[in-house]
């Protein structure tokens, strides 16, 4: 029964279209979807960060107009359009933060790879696993309908704008008082997003508890793997509390109940401790499954086993467990007793302990390794560095003290990009490059996935090395204009913007030209033998039913100390 | 295929459901905002049918497969999983409705805020009192969760069907005697959904409460048709472990809203 790996490539797919793509049971077509669908609407979430950058390049307003939008021209008369404004720094956080990177990473890369590395031949609810993904999709058409439905705001002519400001967070008063369909378009696009994660979450603890390969114990299963499983953890736990949070913002607007109105008794802040419950959580449910992934990316391309194994599995645990108990450090400027600030800030401190380990643990897995700079190894390296510089400056906004003075300034826009636009998506490209043969069985030009990341890396560091100056020097986020003062880095910055998107344009332009012209992939395992895990034991791409033979242990304990 | 599974997982053929169900989903969803300004309702009503008809087909399906012994013994440990997680993220669902309740009741707002004076219950609400109908209501949902464990028992232990179905039918009536004797107190309630805090975390926890003993009714009632279309053996009814286990979460939340909402907050 091994003739299912070898005769992989000779295997007749005779599943038509539609029955592949659209009523699939199969974790790694699900995996594929998850992935284009979220590159997609990463495509949408960039170019709305170019339309602000491109309105921030100069001091002033210049396209952003109440007369209307205009990109490429500057017209004669501009009354700066806030709410315009404000719907695009929405638009790009929800879409980012549930629409991108936690399919991507959770949906896309785990479930492709999850069941393959513990040896499972599928996920445990294969069809469930479907319904999260379509779910996914109609939160994104809710999402996107939202940005188009009529909104809060006004054109100059009178006429009722469209789409909600009222930034990712939901925040009443403004979410419930903000008119129109759009807001409620926004809040059920999250509640579908959320139950689509809820589904997929239930079905990778199912999966990792169950389906593991005989003799694989917890403590042999992989990084990335362990990754997913807490960050399904996380989801389960945190996703059920937000849907909460957002279904009184609903009666709150809809049915005249009053959670979140002082007038009728209730309490904004209210709404703000539990979004923001989710809300920490959510941050690590965006990059765990990045630290799982940059492990074995390291690993490989040090050409030696993970340092400290069990540190790193433990790590994870730690990092997901007190993520859940921090979550008020976003909310230090409230009016928090002067205990909660210190409880707040010293749980978010503690933090930095099991990440410390983490990031260590990379560096010494380098260390005396034989490094090969290989395109998803110095995404790995990228990632190491800006994700460590996002997490020092998350520990100078820990402490309540210094957060008075830099809340809710492009200091924190720098952070949070730090940790996620080039901490999460660094880990995105490097899994994209590392598995992107296993996936498609043809291989990406290395020389211009180097550009990429050369383009990528300077881009994205242009764009917010400089907002560290701007918010220490005061400037406040989410606002259409600035004194001139801030112009300077400010030009800089939506320069550093521009080249990011044309990096990931050519992103786009090599995965074309990889899938339609690329080399073909003959071997299993392209990179070398320090990529151990299971996927590597299986054609590029692997065929429709893997493991229909369960694997033995020796296919993967090689007798590494991991 | 020319390769025979050779484990005792459950590999699924494609089906259609996930993509129907989360297109129902889409246009109730989108029918609901349409309704929620004053639209039109019969895109939501749709959206609904829609749901409910892949609920049925799916979950027929689900049955079917079960009794043709696709769900080997490792796949029913992996249901169980699946039930027992999705009950968890039901309970942090519940949480954010305490959370919401447990603040207003310990720190209501202050007396700048004329609706509640400083004061839990706020000023001017008439509350009820715990020690009528919702005491009664709180031993009708327990007494139907013994009669749960009883039929449990009669299937699990002595295969006897007979107490299998009355065990059953007792549950579903006493679930079915709980909402009516639920919406009887509804309106009556001195207080209503909007306008004052009160009565929004008292109808929201309350409410989505209700609408779980709903479902769980309806799970319980699926179950007893089972039932009498002779599934379920002692070895074997995971469907009516999960359809149990949710009967009594639903029970534990009661008992928790009974302490909390009716006789302390109250």
């Amino acid at each position: 029964m091994a003739d299912a790996a070898i005769h992989g490539h000779e295997h007749e797919d005779n599943r038509g279209f539609f029955t592949r793509w659209f009523m699939s049971t199969n974790h790694k077509d699900i995996g594929l979807l998850y992935l284009i669908v979220s590159a997609l609407t990463g495509l949408i979430a960039v170019i709305l960060t170019v339309f602000m950058r491109i309105e921030l390049m100069y001091p002033g307003v210049q396209h952003m107009c109440m007369e209307g939008f205009y990109l490429f021209s500057t017209p004669e008369t501009c009354t700066p359009n806030g709410h315009l404004w404000n719907v695009m720094i929405t638009y790009h956080g929800v879409l980012m933060m549930f629409f991108v990177v936690i399919p991507a990473l959770f949906g896309g890369f785990g479930n492709y790879f999850m069941p393959l590395q513990i040896g499972a031949p599928d996920m445990a609810f294969p069809r469930m696993n479907n319904l999260s993904f379509w779910m996914y999709v109609a939160g994104v058409a809710l999402g996107v309908a939202s940005m188009f439905a009529p909104g809060g705001g006004t054109w100059a002519d009178g006429s009722q704008a469209s789409g909600s400001g009222v930034g990712w967070v939901l925040y009443p008063p403004l979410s419930v008082v903000e008119g129109g369909m759009s807001m409620d378009l926004a809040i059920f696009a999250v509640h579908v997003s959320g139950a689509s994660s809820i589904l997929g979450a239930i079905n990778m603890i199912t999966t990792f508890l169950n389906m593991r390969a005989p003799g694989m114990t917890l403590f042999k299963v992989p990084l990335f793997a362990w990754s997913i499983f807490v960050t399904a953890w996380l989801i389960l736990l945190a996703l059920p509390v937000l849907a909460g949070a957002i279904t009184m913002l609903l009666t709150d607007r809809n049915f005249g109940t009053t959670f979140f109105d002082p007038s009728g008794g209730g309490d904004p802040i209210l709404y703000q401790h539990i979004l923001w419950f989710f809300g920490h959580p959510e941050v690590y449910i965006v990059i765990l499954p990045g630290f799982g992934l940059i492990s074995h990316v390291f690993a490989t391309f040090s050409r030696k086993p993970v340092f400290g194994y069990l540190p790193m599995v433990w790590a994870i645990i730690a990092i997901g467990g007190i993520g859940f108990v921090v979550w008020a450090h976003h909310m230090y400027t409230v009016g928090l007793s002067l205990s909660q600030q210190s409880y707040f800030m010293l749980a978010t401190m503690v933090i930095a302990v099991p990440t410390g380990v983490k990031v260590f643990s990379w560096i010494a897995t380098m260390w005396g390794g034989s490094v090969e700079f290989k395109a998803p190894m110095l995404f790995g390296f990228g990632f190491l560095i800006l994700f460590t510089i996002g997490g020092v400056t998350g520990v100078v906004l820990s402490q309540a003290g210094v957060d008075r003075a830099y809340h809710d300034t492009y200091y924190v826009v720098a952070h949070f990009h730090y940790t996620m636009s080039m901490g999460a998506a660094f880990t995105i490209f490097a899994g994209v490059y590392f598995w992107f043969g296993k996936m498609t069985g043809r291989q990406y030009s290395e020389f211009w996935a180097k550009i990429h990341f050369w383009m990528f890396f300077i881009g994205v560091n242009l764009t917010f090395f400089p907002q560290h100056f701007l918010g220490r020097q005061g400037m406040p986020r989410r606002y259409i204009d600035y004194p001139e003062a801030f112009g300077y880095w400010n030009y800089i910055s939506s320069w550093g913007a521009l080249l990011s998107f044309a990096s990931f344009i050519l992103f786009f332009a090599i995965v074309f030209y990889a899938l339609f012209r690329g080399a073909r992939v003959t071997e299993n395992n392209y990179w070398n033998e320090y990529a151990d895990t299971l996927e590597w034991t299986l054609p590029s791409p692997p065929p429709e039913h893997t493991f229909e033979q369960l694997p033995k242990r020796e296919d993967w304990d090689k007798g590494h100390a991991h | 295929m020319a390769h025979e599974k050779n484990h005792d997982y459950h590999i699924l053929p494609p089906s259609p459901w996930p993509l129907l169900g989360s297109l129902a989903g889409f246009v109730l969803l989108f029918g609901a905002v349409l309704y929620f300004h004053d639209v039109t309702p019969w895109v939501m009503i749709a959206g609904f049918l829609g749901t409910f008809y892949v609920m049925y087909g799916w979950w027929s399906e689900v049955v079917a497969e079960s009794n043709v012994g696709d769900h080997t013994p490792v796949v029913k440990i992996g249901l169980r999983y699946g039930m027992l997680l999705f009950i968890i993220s039901e309970v942090m669902f519940f949480s954010a409705w305490f959370w919401t309740f447990f603040k207003h009741a310990m720190y209501p707002m202050s007396d700048n805020y004329p609706a509640v004076d400083g004061q839990w219950p706020p000023a001017g609400i008439e509350t009820f009192d715990p020690w009528h109908l919702p005491l009664i209501n709180t031993l009708i949902l327990l007494c139907s969760g013994m009669a749960v464990t009883w039929a449990h028992h009669a299937l699990a232990h002595e295969n006897n069907r007979k107490d299998l179905k009355t065990g059953l039918i007792i549950a579903v009536v006493l679930g079915v005697l709980f909402t009516m004797l639920q919406a009887y107190e509804y309106t009556h309630a001195a207080f209503g959904f909007d306008g004052n805090i009160y009565g929004a975390t008292f109808f929201m926890a309350t409410g989505f409460h209700g609408f779980h003993v709903v479902v769980g009714t309806i799970f319980l009632f699926v179950c007893l048709m089972r039932a009498y279309a002779g599934h379920f053996t002692p070895e074997s009814h995971v469907g009516f472990e999960a359809a149990a286990w949710y009967w009594h979460f639903v029970d534990v939340v009661w008992l928790f809203l009974f302490a909390a909402i009716y006789i302390w907050g109250g």
